[in-house]
C-alpha cells in the first residue's frame, strides 16, 4: 500500500513544514496516524503510532511502559475524541487508576463517563487445569465487547506475557496471540501491546514476531547514580521516524519525551536591549546592555564574581518590573540573598514582590532531564522575562558531554522561543583553557563575558571582558572588575609598558606616576619662579640704567640750562657794558640799526 | 440434581444461597462449535459419573453473553469453573482429558475407574 516513494515523499513533506501534530496528522492522510498526546513522542513517530495497527512497548521493569500505554488511553479518551479500553493483566483496575492518579489522569472519572474502559483479567496458575482442547475466545469475547460497548478506537493489552506464564499449552497461546493482533488489525483499533524486555530479543517470548508494525523500544539506565529514562523507535513500518535514542521522563503532568532536535531555528528576535545593572558593562556593551531574548554565557574560575554579576542583573530586571527566575545549583536563595546584601544588592524586596523567583536544587537530585522537566514547568508557571541558571556547569556534570549540549540546546530554543533573556553561569576549572573548555556551549550563546583571575604580586585580582557580544558593537578592552560593600565597579585595567596591571600593582603604578607628574609639576614650577626671578632681576636692572640714564639727562639739562643762561648773561652783560661804551652792537644791535637804519639811512643819511 | 441452564437469574440465585448441590460447576463456551459441543456433553458424562448427581451445572453461552465471561474471569474457552466446594478450579479444554478433570475436582482420592 505504502511504496517506498511515497512514504519517502511524505517524509520530506513532514521534515519541509514543521512538525506540528495538525499539520502531521493532516498530511499523513497516506499513512493514517493516531497522536499519542504524549510530550514530544508524536514529533519523534511523525505523528503517532500507526493507526489501527498494533504497537509493541517493550522494556525492562520499572521503564514506565505501563504509564506510556495508560497516558497514549488516557490522552486519547480526552484529547482526541478515541475511546480506549486497558485490558490489564498485571494490575488490578484499583491499583491502576491509584497509579495513574499520580500522574494527574482521572481514570476513574473517564470510566464514568465511558471514555475509558478497563478489564481486569485475572490468570491465578493454580487454579487452572488443562482438560484437553481449548482457544483464548474469553479474551475475544471479553476485547469485542469492551471495544464496542464505548465505541473504542484504542486498545491497550498490559501485559500479554503474563499469560505465557499462566497457559501450559504455549502452542495454542502463539497461535492465539497471532489470531489476536490479526483480529485487532481487522478490528481497525489502534493498540498498544506491552511486553517485557527479554535477555537477546526485545521482548521475551518474542512479541515482535507478532506486532511488525511499529516497535517503541524503553530502557531505563544508570550512569554514575543518577538514572535516566530512554525511548527509542525501533521499528516504525512504512514511515520514517527519528531512530536515536531520547531520553524522556515521567513528571506529574506524564510522560514527556524530550527530542533533542525538536525546534527549527527560526524564532522571533528582539531589538530592545536591557541594561545589566551595572552602567559601566552596558558601556562596553555599546552602551545599551545586552539584547532582549539573547542567550548570555558568563564563564569564570571559582570566585570570579558569576554569581555577583548574576544578581545584579536579576535586580536590575526585577526593578524595571520584570520577573526574573533564578536557578540556583549551588546555594540556597537564603544564601545568595544574604551574600548579595554584603555588596549592598537587596534582593528580599523584589522576592516578597513576586519579581524574584530562586528555584533551588542539588544536580545530583535527579538526573537531567528531570532537571530540564521542572525548569521547563517552572518557566511555564512563572512566566519570567529573565532566567538565570547558576551554574549551568553544575547541572551539566550530571550527564554526559551530548546529554549536556542538547539539553542546554533545548533549554535555550525553548527561552528564545519566549523571549526570555536568558544568563548562563558556568564555571571553568583553574588552569584549564577557557575558551576550550566552554567551545560546545558558547556555540549556542548571543554573549559570553569572561571573568577571569590575575595573580601576581602576591595578590589575586578579577579581570573582565567581553568575548562576544552578537550583533552589537562591544569593547574589545579588558577591565578591572571591582567588588565593594557597595557593589560591583568596573574600573579600567592599567595597560602600559609592563604589561596589564591590576590590584594593588595597579594602584602603584598610578601612585608612581602620580610622583612623577608631581615630581614634573614642582620642577616646573620652580624654573618659572627662576625664570620669574630672572625677569625680576632684569627689570631691576633696567630700572637701575633708567634711573641712572635719567640722572644724567636731568644733569645734561641742567647743564644745558646752565650754559644758555651763562651765554645769556653773557651776551646781556656785554651789550650793556658796550652801550655803556655805546659800541656798537654787532649782531642784535646791527640788525636792529640796519632795519632802523634803512628809513633813516634815507633820511638819517642825510641826516 | 441435574440442572443444565443458561439463566443468568438461576445461577445469581444459586451463588447467593446456599448451594443445594455439593458440586456448583459453570462451563463456559463460545458459540456451538463443535469443541463446545464436545465440552458440554463430556462435562454432564463425567459429572454424573464420577460427582454421583449431586452438582449444578451452569452452561454460559459467552457470545450471548460477553459480561458474564469478564465477571467469571474468563480467558479460553471452554472453561469448566467449579465455583463450589472451595478452592475455586478453572478447568480449560473440551475436558477430553480426564486426568485433568480429576486434578481439577480434587477427585483424585476417590480412585475410580476410568470410563
Amino acid at each position: 500500500m505504502h511504496t517506498p516513494e511515497t512514504t519517502k515523499r511524505w517524509h520530506f513533506a513532514t521534515l519541509m513544514t514543521k512538525k506540528t501534530t495538525q499539520k502531521t496528522t493532516a498530511l499523513a492522510s497516506s499513512l493514517p496516524r493516531s497522536p499519542t498526546g504524549i510530550q514530544g513522542l508524536d514529533e519523534i513517530t511523525s505523528g503517532g503510532l500507526p493507526r489501527g495497527r498494533p504497537t509493541l512497548v517493550c522494556g525492562g521493569a520499572g521503564c514506565g511502559k505501563t504509564l506510556l500505554a495508560a497516558e497514549f488511553l488516557v490522552r486519547g479518551a480526552t484529547q482526541f475524541d478515541e475511546p480506549g479500553v486497558l485490558m490489564a493483566f498485571e494490575e488490578t483496575e484499583r491499583e491502576l487508576k491509584d497509579n495513574v492518579a499520580s500522574l494527574g489522569f482521572d481514570l476513574d472519572g473517564l470510566v464514568k463517563r465511558k471514555k475509558i474502559m478497563v478489564d481486569y483479567v485475572h490468570i491465578e496458575r493454580g487454579e487452572l487445569h488443562e482438560t484437553g482442547d481449548y482457544d483464548l475466545e474469553g479474551i475475544f469475547v471479553r476485547l469485542e465487547h469492551a471495544i464496542d460497548s464505548i465505541g473504542a478506537k484504542r486498545v491497550v493489552l498490559d501485559t500479554l506475557e503474563v499469560l505465557f506464564a499462566s497457559l501450559p499449552n504455549e502452542a495454542v497461546l502463539r497461535s492465539e496471540l497471532r489470531r489476536l493482533f490479526r483480529w485487532l488489525k481487522d478490528k481497525g483499533v489502534t493498540s498498544v501491546i506491552t511486553a517485557e524486555r527479554g535477555r537477546e530479543s526485545l521482548t521475551r517470548h518474542g512479541l515482535e514476531e507478532y506486532v511488525s508494525d511499529c516497535v517503541i523500544l524503553l530502557d531505563h539506565r544508570v550512569n554514575d547514580q543518577i538514572a535516566t529514562r530512554h525511548l527509542r523507535v525501533v521499528k516504525y513500518r512504512g514511515a520514517q521516524h527519528g531512530t536515536n535514542e531520547f531520553p524522556f521522563l515521567i513528571s506529574e503532568e506524564g510522560i514527556s519525551v524530550l527530542p533533542i532536535t525538536s525546534l527549527a531555528l527560526n524564532h522571533k528576535v528582539s531589538r530592545e536591549r536591557i541594561a545589566t545593572g551595572i552602567p559601566r558593562l552596558d558601556a562596553m556593551l555599546g552602551g545599551k546592555g545586552f539584547f532582549r531574548g539573547s542567550s548570555i554565557l558568563l564563564t569564570g574560575t571559582p570566585g570570579t564574581g558569576k554569581t555577583i554579576i548574576s544578581s545584579n542583573f536579576a535586580q536590575a530586571a526585577a526593578q524595571r518590573g520584570e520577573r526574573v527566575l533564578f536557578f540556583s545549583f549551588e546555594e540556597s536563595p537564603d544564601q545568595i540573598m544574604r551574600n548579595m546584601h554584603s555588596i549592598g544588592l537587596q534582593l528580599e524586596p523584589l522576592v516578597k514582590e513576586g519579581l524574584l523567583r530562586f528555584h533551588s536544587a542539588r544536580p545530583s537530585l535527579y538526573g537531567l532531564e528531570m532537571h530540564l522537566a521542572t525548569m521547563f514547568k517552572e518557566i511555564a508557571t512563572f512566566k519570567p522575562h529573565v532566567v538565570i541558571v547558576d551554574p549551568i556547569t553544575s547541572l551539566l556534570d550530571t550527564g554526559t558531554d551530548s546529554e549536556g549540549k542538547g539539553m542546554v540546546t533545548r533549554l535555550i530554543d525553548y527561552l528564545k522561543a519566549g523571549q526570555i533573556t536568558s544568563l548562563f553561569t558556568s564555571l571553568t576549572q583553574g588552569g584549564h583553557s577557557l575558551q576550550q573548555s566552554e567551545a560546545a556551549m558558547s556555540s549556542l550563546m548571543d554573549a559570553w563575558l569572561l571573568l577571569q583571575d590575575f595573580e601576581g604580586n602576591g595578590e589575586r585580582n578579577r579581570l573582565f571582558y567581553v568575548l562576544k557580544a552578537r550583533g552589537m558593537a562591544h569593547s574589545n578592552q579588558i577591565r578591572e572588575f571591582l567588588i565593594s560593600n557597595h557593589g560591583i565597579d568596573i574600573v579600567d585595567a592599567y595597560i602600559g609598558v609592563s604589561g596589564v596591571l591590576t590590584g594593588s600593582a595597579r594602584v602603584a603604578q598610578e601612585s608612581l606616576e602620580k610622583a612623577v607628574v608631581l615630581a614634573n609639576q614642582q620642577e616646573a614650577a620652580r624654573l618659572k619662579r627662576e625664570v620669574e626671578r630672572k625677569r625680576e632681576a632684569i627689570e631691576r636692572q633696567i630700572s637701575g640704567l633708567r634711573a641712572e640714564y635719567e640722572a644724567d639727562a636731568i644733569e645734561l639739562r641742567r647743564i644745558a640750562e646752565q650754559v644758555g643762561n651763562s651765554t645769556l648773561m653773557l651776551t646781556t652783560d656785554r651789550a650793556a657794558s658796550g652801550l655803556l661804551r655805546q659800541a656798537d652792537t654787532k649782531v642784535v644791535g646791527a640788525a636792529q640799526s640796519s632795519a632802523k637804519a634803512k628809513k633813516p639811512s634815507l633820511n638819517g643819511g642825510a641826516r | 440434581m441435574k440442572k443444565a441452564t443458561s439463566q443468568p437469574a438461576a445461577r445469581k440465585a444459586a451463588k447467593a444461597d446456599k448451594p443445594k448441590a455439593a458440586y456448583s460447576l459453570r462451563l463456559y463456551v463460545a458459540g456451538a462449535t463443535a469443541r463446545s459441543q464436545q465440552a458440554i456433553l463430556r462435562a454432564r458424562e463425567l459429572c454424573e459419573a464420577e460427582l454421583g448427581g449431586d452438582y449444578e451445572l451452569e452452561v454460559i453461552d459467552i457470545y450471548q453473553q460477553p459480561l458474564l465471561a469478564r465477571e467469571g474471569q474468563i480467558l479460553a474457552t471452554p472453561t469448566l469453573v467449579k465455583a463450589y466446594p472451595l478452592p475455586v478450579r478453572r478447568l480449560i479444554g473440551n475436558l477430553a482429558n480426564t486426568v485433568g478433570f480429576f486434578a481439577g475436582l480434587d477427585l483424585t482420592a476417590k480412585p475410580q475407574p476410568a470410563p
